[in-house]
């Protein structure tokens, strides 16, 4: 860690969000202050619904704070007009979706093009190969995202996110639709970006294993912080293994099968009970 | 972004959703095509009817006499204006001038006989009308020097007195009011008969002026029943009808036009009461173009609405990619006009096609299409489909991306 590393990026206080839905009002921000500064890699964890992709939507200047201060680069946000916002979603901020928000029928590269388009850039198509390259997806640059896997298509919208080589990665869920193993790729470009690149990076989760691949842990319930802690060993996704499915699996039926009849609850009303009293048998 | 920019990522956009993209300017082709086919057909009519109207003689005055206001002496028109409106000639713009003296006749052929209009007329009388002899020959100045007893009959009095219209009776003779004509020819069967007919026989004017009447006017030459001038164009109707009434004015020792004892008619007069309900026809047809615009225009609205609405994520994902409002604008504006001109364009080729099969049909018409009536069309659903295609993109391009992304 270089001492540019300890430079605020971000900075919120006391930010709230309201939504008003015709008479009913809901608070789903209460007040949240936070600091994040140049480099880190922070996990968002919290409950659904508790405000996270609220906050991540505020950070990513995509919506607006009712009320509270956000710095970015020092420079309060709430003081920029609409062409500056534009600029800094363009130029400073790489955001990944949960859902990858590809546009249809598009290829890979014109996906990862757009950005470069609004920013005006030059050699668009050979900014768009290498970021491509650089997720793994050098192979299927004209590839619509319906011949695409999700892990394929969420590759390809980190590409399009960090095509414009942003300072900050903000990404919403971007393992929430994958399978574990699209997942740990997802995760292994991220924390590469990180170190390699020094990218801020900030992810939202559900999933615990993925947050002890960041260094910083942030969990939300209802609309406040109520922890903010460092991750003490952070897990390098090139190397470590989630403990498998299988295993998780024997844990959950064993405990299924260890009740007193030998029957799981699930299957208690099923109407073949003859066959059903074989499988524990042979599973055993 | 510059236009450029912004007119390749309209295309792009707009290749990459090819079936929205014809439905758009499906709305767009209908509307123009059914405006610019319906006002072409309906020019088409118009003309058909004016041209109709000028075979009839658009190019010639008929001078007659009429009772005076106030005045009971009328002064017949006589073989000395016929000259005198002949020596006026090309100079005037007169082309030719024919005279008719009729009077009431019967016409005898062995049993049968018929009661007609007995026409004397100038040799010139057949080229100004344009009515030509299906047998024989028309009446010859030489026949008019001696006031030959020959005749030439109309294609119903030829049926009448020989039960056969096509029977050719040349060489033979007739008893006109009692005298031997010799029949010299047959005239051509005449559709629109605008001061012809074809139950009559024409004789040599001098013939129905001496022979079968006797109207001799001391130092005038002969009494005359109408005065035909052909102009050189119909264009020069007016000027020369002036002339002509100037011309009868002065030897009718009249001042006021209004105590004329003559009147000088031309077809054009019949002409300005047409147009006046062609005029009608065509504001009628311009209701029913505009009702057609309107509705194409509904349908493209419809659709620009709709598919702009159902891309409202599309402007928020380019928005959170760094899209300034402008660019959101402009790629909307880039693709609607493209659409609409090629809406247009195509609308344009399907109502000459439209116009092609019609015209298999309606032969006599001649279908094309207008520029105005094509302008008009592709300017209205341009400017329609432009506006309801920027509606719904500026309103997505103010709200925020995450609101747009959201949008269901
Ligand atoms: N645009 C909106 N209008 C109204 N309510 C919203 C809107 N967006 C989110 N909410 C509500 O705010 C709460 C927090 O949502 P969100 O930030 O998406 O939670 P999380 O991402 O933690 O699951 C939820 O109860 C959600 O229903
Ligand atoms: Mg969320």
């Amino acid at each position: 860690m270089t001492e540019h590393n300890s430079n605020t990026v971000i900075e919120l206080k006391d930010i709230t969000k309201t939504y008003t839905m015709g008479e009913m009002s809901l608070q789903v921000l209460k007040g949240v202050s936070v600091e994040i500064k140049a480099g880190e890699f922070v996990a968002i964890m919290g409950p659904s619904g508790s405000g996270k992709s609220t906050l991540m939507n505020i950070l990513g200047m995509l919506d607006q704070p009712t009320s509270g201060e956000y710095f970015l680069d020092g420079v309060e946000v709430a003081r920029m007009d609409q062409r500056q916002l534009a600029r800094i979603r363009n130029r400073k901020i790489g955001f990944v979706f949960q859902n990858f928000n590809l546009l249809k029928r598009t290829s890979a590269m014109r996906q990862v093009e757009l950005p470069l388009v609004y920013g005006g850039g030059k050699d668009r198509s050979k900014k768009a190969k290498a970021a491509l390259e650089a997720v793994g997806l050098g192979h299927r640059l004209d590839h619509l995202p319906s011949e695409l896997s999700g892990g394929q298509q969420q590759r390809v919208a980190i590409a399009r996110a960090l095509v414009n080589e942003p300072s900050m990665i903000l990404a919403d869920e971007p393992t929430g639709n994958l399978d574990s193993s699209s997942g740990k790729e997802i995760m292994q470009i991220f924390q590469r970006l990180n170190r390699e690149e020094g990218i801020t990076t900030i992810i939202v989760t559900h999933d615990p294993w993925i947050a002890r691949h960041t260094g910083r842990v942030i969990m939300v319930r209802d609309g406040n912080i109520i922890a903010d802690r460092l991750v003490a060993d952070p897990l390098d996704a090139t190397t470590a293994e989630r403990p498998s499915e299988a295993e998780e699996l024997e844990e959950l039926f064993k405990e299924a099968y260890n009740r007193t009849d030998g029957v799981p609850a699930a299957f208690e009303k099923a109407e073949a009970p003859d066959t059903l009293e074989a499988e524990p048998a042979s599973g055993d | 972004m510059n236009l450029i920019e912004t007119l390749r990522v309209a295309l792009t956009a707009l290749s990459t959703n090819r079936l929205r993209a014809l439905l758009t300017t499906l709305g767009i082709v209908i509307g123009i095509a059914s405006v610019v086919s319906l006002t072409s057909l309906g020019g088409g009519v118009q003309n058909y009817v004016l041209s109709q109207f000028e075979s009839l003689g658009l190019d010639i005055l008929t001078v007659s006499s009429t009772r005076a206001r106030g005045s009971s002496a009328i002064q017949p028109l006589n073989t000395a204006d016929v000259e005198a409106l002949t020596a006026l000639g090309e100079a005037a713009n007169i082309k030719a001038v024919a005279a008719v003296y009729s009077v009431q006749g019967t016409g005898v052929m062995g049993d049968s006989s018929v009661s007609v209009s007995v026409q004397g007329v100038t040799p010139n009388y057949g080229t100004v009308n344009d009515w030509k002899p299906l047998t024989g020959s028309f009446i010859t100045q030489a026949q008019v020097n001696e006031s030959a007893r020959v005749a030439i009959l109309g294609s119903t009095t030829v049926e009448d007195l020989f039960g056969d219209a096509s029977y050719n009776p040349v060489g033979e003779t007739i008893l006109i009011n009692g005298q031997v004509f010799t029949i010299v020819g047959t005239m051509e069967e005449r559709t629109s008969t605008l001061g012809t007919t074809n139950e009559t026989i024409l004789v040599p004017i001098s013939t129905a002026q001496t022979r079968l009447d006797n109207v001799h006017i001391a130092g005038k030459g002969y009494r005359v029943s109408q005065i035909l001038v052909q102009v050189n164009d119909a264009d020069t109707v007016d000027a020369v009808t002036d002339q002509v009434e100037g011309y009868f004015l002065r030897a009718h020792g009249i001042a006021n036009i209004n105590n004329a004892d003559f009147s000088v008619t031309s077809a054009t007069t019949a002409l300005e009461a047409l147009e006046q309900v062609i005029g009608v026809l065509t504001i009628f047809l311009s209701g029913i173009a505009a009702i057609s615009l309107i509705v194409g225009g509904v349908g493209v609205m419809n659709i620009m609405l709709v598919s702009v609405s159902e891309r409202t994520r599309e402007i928020g994902l380019r928005k959170a990619l760094g899209a300034q409002g402008s660019d959101i604008l402009g790629q909307f504006l880039i693709e609607s006009i493209l659409l609409s001109l090629l809406g247009g364009f195509i609308g344009i080729v399907l109502s000459w096609l439209i116009l092609q099969i019609a015209g298999q049909f309606l032969e006599d018409l001649v279908l094309s299409i207008t520029a105005s009536s094509a302008l008009i069309a592709t300017a209205v659903s341009s400017v329609i489909g432009i506006l309801s295609g920027l509606y719904p993109a500026s309103r997505a391009a103010r709200m925020n991306p995450i609101q747009a992304l959201r949008f269901e």
